[in-house]
């Protein structure tokens, strides 16, 4: 049996154990299973690869698959075993690098700036929003003979059309994230008279870094899109990216290499999507729990 | 009901206190609050909270009661009416923890005093000082998704401490945390109150916090919320957890409850 006797307590008041135990999300160890779906994925993948090629084209548009989607093993074969072909895509993926990063940076710099001018009045955000939907809707095809009068024929053309492609991901995201920002956060800054400055430098900007990484994650695959396009435009220099191997191989009809390139130009972007995610990770990941929660 | 305040229930204090105790720390006079969508918070309200009183106002929910805080804070003009108040050292706790997530607990408590402008090493041995004080010693590194929700009110009580506040808001702090954990944090007001001998105004709708935590419960009317009845709790402090159970609490709480009801109407 228990007793209860009344505690008197004092000024001296600690709280129960349980309730001061850390809470927090666990770390799952890893499991098997997990790799399960990507592996089943990729088995249907190129399960549907080899359809294509013997049969898919042939029967669903009438086309021959044989030539247009060359088999795994000779885009292999094309791509990597022919010394030829992988080092110009060797130096190639430099090369679209240089350009993807490149813009990737400079429109990172742009974009925050701009969400952060957007930011101060609800007028500036209405009036300059139109102009980015629109930047996003401009064909580049058709702009590309004044990119090239303006920018030239080479490097600072492609980082034009990766910033173009890259630009609208970072301002909506960075913007949307320093505008959710919760109200009674806002009124504890108010409380104290923090200027605008004080407010974007210690609320708004790192309540937003997570909206701002995903930005980050979105433009940093739209970049190397840009680059590969805007190589693929843009071929002066001595500065042949992926985007021109491609088109080398394009042109000659030759499917094997340019299926390569296509790989390629996918991996490089999946592989930055991933290292951003990764970034974000060691960024925000220590007081960032992934949910919308507020405190 | 008449305006003027209640006689101090504390009576051990010399003759400098008594002067001090005269002059309210924070002051409503006719305050009324008509928001621009029509909706009529406060009508009329004139009430006075002196130093080492702890005032707390209960009333039906959205009748306003948190638009006093805001007022008195600030952070909401009135549509008329006169707040008197030194906002300088005016501590503000709120309903959520509202911890800037991507600071860790130490960093939290120091916000208010860095946006002060304090100096570094004085408002990190104030923040020390304030987490000890609210039982978080230990958990100075932790980041808020690693704390439960009566921690991160703690963390809030603490972050309004460093300014050593003479006014004291709290709007509705402990709605979300469950019974037990309450408990404590009231414990946890007390003796903040005790030490810092702050004027307290303590919102909240739960009848036994209010009389529990305060030298005086008002009750507020239904929208347009104004002050229908002024109780003084005479219950001297520390107030221990069991004087919940005790016939003269119930008493008190039954009466607040009966002019509660009478406000919903």
């Amino acid at each position: 049996m228990t007793m209860y006797a009344p505690a008197s307590k004092g000024l001296a008041i600690t709280p129960p154990a349980q309730a001061l135990e850390l809470v927090g999300p666990q770390k799952r160890p890893f499991q098997i299973s997990r790799l399960a779906g990507p592996v089943v994925v990729f088995a249907l993948f190129i399960g549907l690869w080899y359809f294509m090629h013997y049969k898919g084209l042939r029967l669903l548009f009438d086309k021959p698959g044989e030539r247009l989607i060359p088999l795994p093993t000779d885009v292999w074969r094309a791509t990597v075993v022919s010394e030829g072909t992988r080092g110009d895509y060797v130096s190639g993926i430099g090369w679209t690098a240089v350009a993807a990063y490149g813009g990737l940076a400079i429109t990172i710099v742009l974009g925050l700036l701009l969400a952060v001018v957007m930011l101060q009045a609800r007028w500036a955000e209405g009036a300059i929003y139109p102009y980015l939907v629109a930047l996003q809707a401009i064909p580049v095809l058709a702009i590309v003979p004044i990119i090239y009068v303006i920018f030239g024929g080479s490097m600072s053309a492609r980082l034009f059309v990766c910033i173009m492609i890259s630009f609208f991901p970072i301002v909506t995201n960075a913007l949307f994230g320093m505008k959710s920002v919760d109200r009674s956060q806002h009124d504890l800054f108010t409380l104290r008279r923090a200027s605008r400055w004080t407010r974007l430098v210690k609320l708004q900007l790192p309540s937003a870094l997570p909206a701002i990484f995903t930005g980050f994650r979105i433009s940093a695959g739209l970049s190397i899109i840009g680059a590969v396009v805007g190589e693929q435009f843009f071929r002066g220099g001595s500065k042949p990216g992926v985007g021109i191997v491609i088109e080398k191989w394009r042109t000659k009809g030759v499917y094997p290499p340019l299926w390569g390139g296509i790989i390629i130009a996918c991996l490089m972007g999946i592989g930055t999507f991933l290292v951003f995610g990764i970034v974000q990770r060691l960024a925000v990941g220590h007081w960032y729990d992934g949910e919308t929660q507020k405190d | 009901m008449s305006n003027t305040p209640m006689t101090s229930v504390r009576t051990t204090s010399s003759a400098a206190d008594e002067v001090a105790r005269n002059s309210p720390a924070l002051s409503f006079e006719g305050v009324s609050m008509v928001f621009p969508d029509g909706t009529h918070a406060l009508n009329e309200t004139s009430f006075d909270v002196r130093p080492g009183e702890f005032v707390t106002v209960v009333g039906p929910s959205g009748c306003g009661k948190s638009t006093l805080l805001k007022i008195a804070s600030g952070l909401n003009k009135p549509t008329s009416g006169t707040v008197t108040v030194d906002r300088s050292r005016i501590g503000y706790v709120f309903q959520d923890a509202t911890l800037l997530q991507w600071r860790n607990v130490l960093r939290n408590v120091e916000l208010m005093a860095e946006l002060e402008g304090m100096p570094k090493g004085e408002r990190r041995d104030k923040a020390l000082q304030a987490i000890k004080l609210v039982g978080l010693d230990g958990f100075e590194a932790k980041y808020p998704k690693q704390l439960s929700g009566g921690m991160k009110m703690r963390a809030s009580l603490a972050r309004s401490l460093v300014l050593d506040p003479s006014v004291f808001l709290f709007d509705e702090p402990f709605g979300a945390v469950d019974e037990i954990t309450r408990e404590y944090l009231n414990d946890e007001v007390i003796k903040l109150f005790q030490l810092n001998e702050f004027a307290g105004l303590f919102i909240t709708h739960s009848i036994s916090e209010a009389v529990f935590l305060s030298t005086r419960v008002l009750v507020m009317s239904a929208r347009p919320g104004r002050i229908v009845a002024d109780f003084a709790v005479p219950f001297e402090y520390p107030r221990r957890p069991e004087l919940r159970f005790e016939p003269e609490f119930a008493a008190l709480s039954g009466r607040v409850s009966h002019e509660l009801r009478g406000a919903h109407s």
